[in-house]
């Protein structure tokens, strides 16, 4: 296998269109997905590891938070007042690092050196060595609770900044969620989003033969949040929803996208066996190809 | 306090005794009145950390998370994202124990503004148990990178302790005692980082102590000094990052060491400071701790049980130089 360098991942850089017509920020959104989703799989596949099914559940959320939601840009990527996002799957780093490269925070020649022996782009994110990462997650259950220490400091602050938390669904097994959950409903802090990836698939099998959430919607509610549910791939609805919250004045809110594991790849597509299965370069073929119809297909729509 | 602490007129045993979390509250508040950006963050534990009169001052700024060390240790890394200082004040049982993998990640490999505050540390809680007792607790987080340990042994540096502690940008661990101890040092004193203390010089032997044990070193180092063996006494605030040029400087000059703390005898000050002397000068080391679950008993009498009462710590540095 060919070693990672900088040809291999190029990309253009996307801006917030935050002034935009919602048809040009969604178009906006949908080229950055495109982007990230092609040059994660060039990342996973030339680096020989990442976890290319959760890093794909996940991309449509993580381009329309930074391409349409969070008052963040790479020029107040240290401002105080800046909306905070905080993924707590931090397994898919790769996912957040060329979505960081996609909106300019970071420089895209550098996720040639992913998980390079002395690379400041490790497995999981590190906030000390890569600019707009929040928190130093990995070990799951931990985002949320830090999420909710920052909306507590905003409040604290009065101020109008917002937090967003991405958490894995399989991830709310972890108790340290719910203890979370609690204090923010405690603390009426509705300027705190959770955003569940809700793909159905932890790392070896479905999450209702596991340990089932179900009725996720209604524990949430019992939890004191506002809900919503979304199609996690519909970058309209979730800019939308995402743009919107509070729902409820007083209430945080749980937001349950729906997302297949891999999505859009016909083969990876809700396949726990790729959970962080590398791509072959024959596999990465396929699928740059089934990611190049399916713009195709767009652009005729 | 007026007398020097090497002055030995009047035994240190002799002095009124202080709990600790007192001049921990009260630093506390001290310090929320000068620097708005301080919270309190609780797990429930308003009452056993004595902060009820820091929630009438400040009623907004102690987050009581309810009974959930997990979510207190990260919420307070969540507040410092916000740029607030956290001051996270729990039973130091729980908070080690049930929060270690939000203390690493959150705070420490995060570099997160935290102040970990673990109230009734060692042994403190005494008849309650093992359950209750916190003598992992340093052994624990020496293990993790980039959080400092501070151990202190009166109220003047628990108060000491906690103001270096606000001043400075970074993950911090305090254990605040809650078993009476004397005044140790001047009403000056000031909190080094990383700085040993000689509280009492002397070339036989070498007493390497801190917390609620310092005060049985001195008094040991007092009898001692009655049949003719002089002994220093280090006092070691800083488990982490130790002194080491203090420990390797007392191997060379005296014959032995002992270490005494309220805590295991497994990885502590104890095995911080055997990692030390062996690796630099070796000498004979004794390392007096708890060395098991302890059985039911005051902490006071589990100490004297595991050889530190002032009389055991003097006879294991006897046997250690004799």
């Amino acid at each position: 296998m060919t070693a990672l360098a900088p040809d291999h991942i190029t990309m253009p850089v996307f801006h917030r269109l935050p002034n935009a017509h919602r048809d040009e920020q969604i178009a906006n959104i949908a080229e950055a997905a495109q982007q990230i989703r092609i040059q994660d799989l060039k990342l996973v596949h030339y680096a020989g590891a990442g976890h290319i099914g959760g890093d794909l559940s996940a991309i449509d959320i993580l381009a329309t938070l930074y391409g349409g939601v969070l008052d963040i840009t790479p020029e107040t990527v240290d401002d105080p007042e800046r909306d905070r996002f905080i993924l707590s799957k931090g397994h898919i780093a790769g996912a957040l690092y060329v979505t960081l490269a996609a909106f300019g925070f970071l420089p895209v020649e550098d996720l040639a050196t992913f998980l390079k022996p002395l690379s400041k782009l490790n497995g999981h994110p590190n906030r000390n060595y890569v600019r707009g990462v929040e928190a130093n997650t990995g070990p799951l259950g931990h985002g949320l609770p830090i999420a909710v220490g920052h909306a507590l400091s905003a409040k604290l602050d009065v101020s109008q900044r917002r937090t967003y938390v991405l958490v894995g669904d399989g991830e709310l097994q972890e108790g340290s969620n719910w203890e979370a959950m609690m204090a923010a409903s405690q603390y009426e802090l509705d300027r705190l989003t959770v955003i569940v990836d809700r793909n159905r698939l932890q790392q070896g099998a479905t999450v209702r033969e596991t340990n089932d959430l179900e009725p996720l919607d209604q524990k949430a509610t019992a939890f004191g949040f506002a809900v919503v549910e979304v199609n996690g791939h519909d970058h309209g609805e979730l800019l939308d929803v995402l743009s919107s919250v509070p729902f409820r004045p007083g209430k945080p809110t749980f937001v349950i996208a729906h997302t297949h594991k891999g999505h859009p790849i016909s083969f990876m597509s809700n396949n726990a066996a790729w959970h962080h299965k590398v791509p072959s370069a024959e596999q990465l073929e396929l699928a740059l190809d089934e990611l190049d119809a399916n713009d195709h297909r767009r652009g005729e729509t | 306090m007026t007398d020097t602490v090497s002055s030995s007129q009047t035994s240190v045993a002799d002095r009124p005794r202080y709990d600790c979390r007192n001049a921990y509250v009260e630093t506390l508040a001290e310090l929320a009145h000068e620097n708005h950006r301080i919270v309190g963050v609780v797990n429930d534990s308003v009452g056993s950390s004595k902060l009820d009169a820091f929630k009438r001052a400040f009623p907004d700024r102690l987050i009581n998370v309810g009974i959930a060390e997990q979510d207190m240790v990260g919420v307070a890394a969540g507040l410092a994202n916000g740029g607030r200082i956290a001051f996270v004040s729990a039973a130091s049982c729980f908070l080690t124990g049930r929060a270690l993998e939000q203390i690493k990640a959150d705070v420490a490999y995060s570099n997160r503004n935290v102040k970990l505050c673990g109230m009734s540390p060692g042994m403190a809680y005494g008849e309650l148990g093992p359950t209750h007792h916190s003598i992992e607790d340093i052994a624990w987080l020496r293990a993790i990178d980039n959080i400092t340990i501070v151990v202190p042994a009166d109220p003047i540096e628990t108060a000491a302790a906690m103001r270096w502690a606000a001043e400075i940008e970074g993950p911090v661990f305090i254990r605040v005692s809650r078993m009476s101890v004397p005044v140790v040092y001047p009403e000056d004193y000031r909190f080094v980082p990383g700085k040993a203390v000689t509280l009492r010089d002397g070339d036989d032997v070498t007493l390497i102590s801190n917390g609620t044990v310092l005060w049985r070193a001195l008094v040991a180092a007092e009898q001692l000094e009655d049949e003719g063996i002089s002994a220093r006494v280090i006092s070691m605030p800083t488990v982490k990052p130790l002194d080491t040029e203090a420990v390797v400087q007392a191997a060379r000059e005296t014959r032995g060491i002992v270490t005494a703390e309220e805590a295991t005898v497994a990885g502590a000050l104890g095995g911080a400071v055997a990692e030390t002397v062996s690796q630099n000068h070796p000498v004979k080391i004794k390392i007096l701790g708890a060395p098991e679950f302890a059985p039911t008993g005051s902490a006071g009498f589990l100490l004297d049980r595991y050889g530190m009462s002032p009389e055991g710590i003097a006879e294991a540095a006897r046997a250690l130089i004799t």
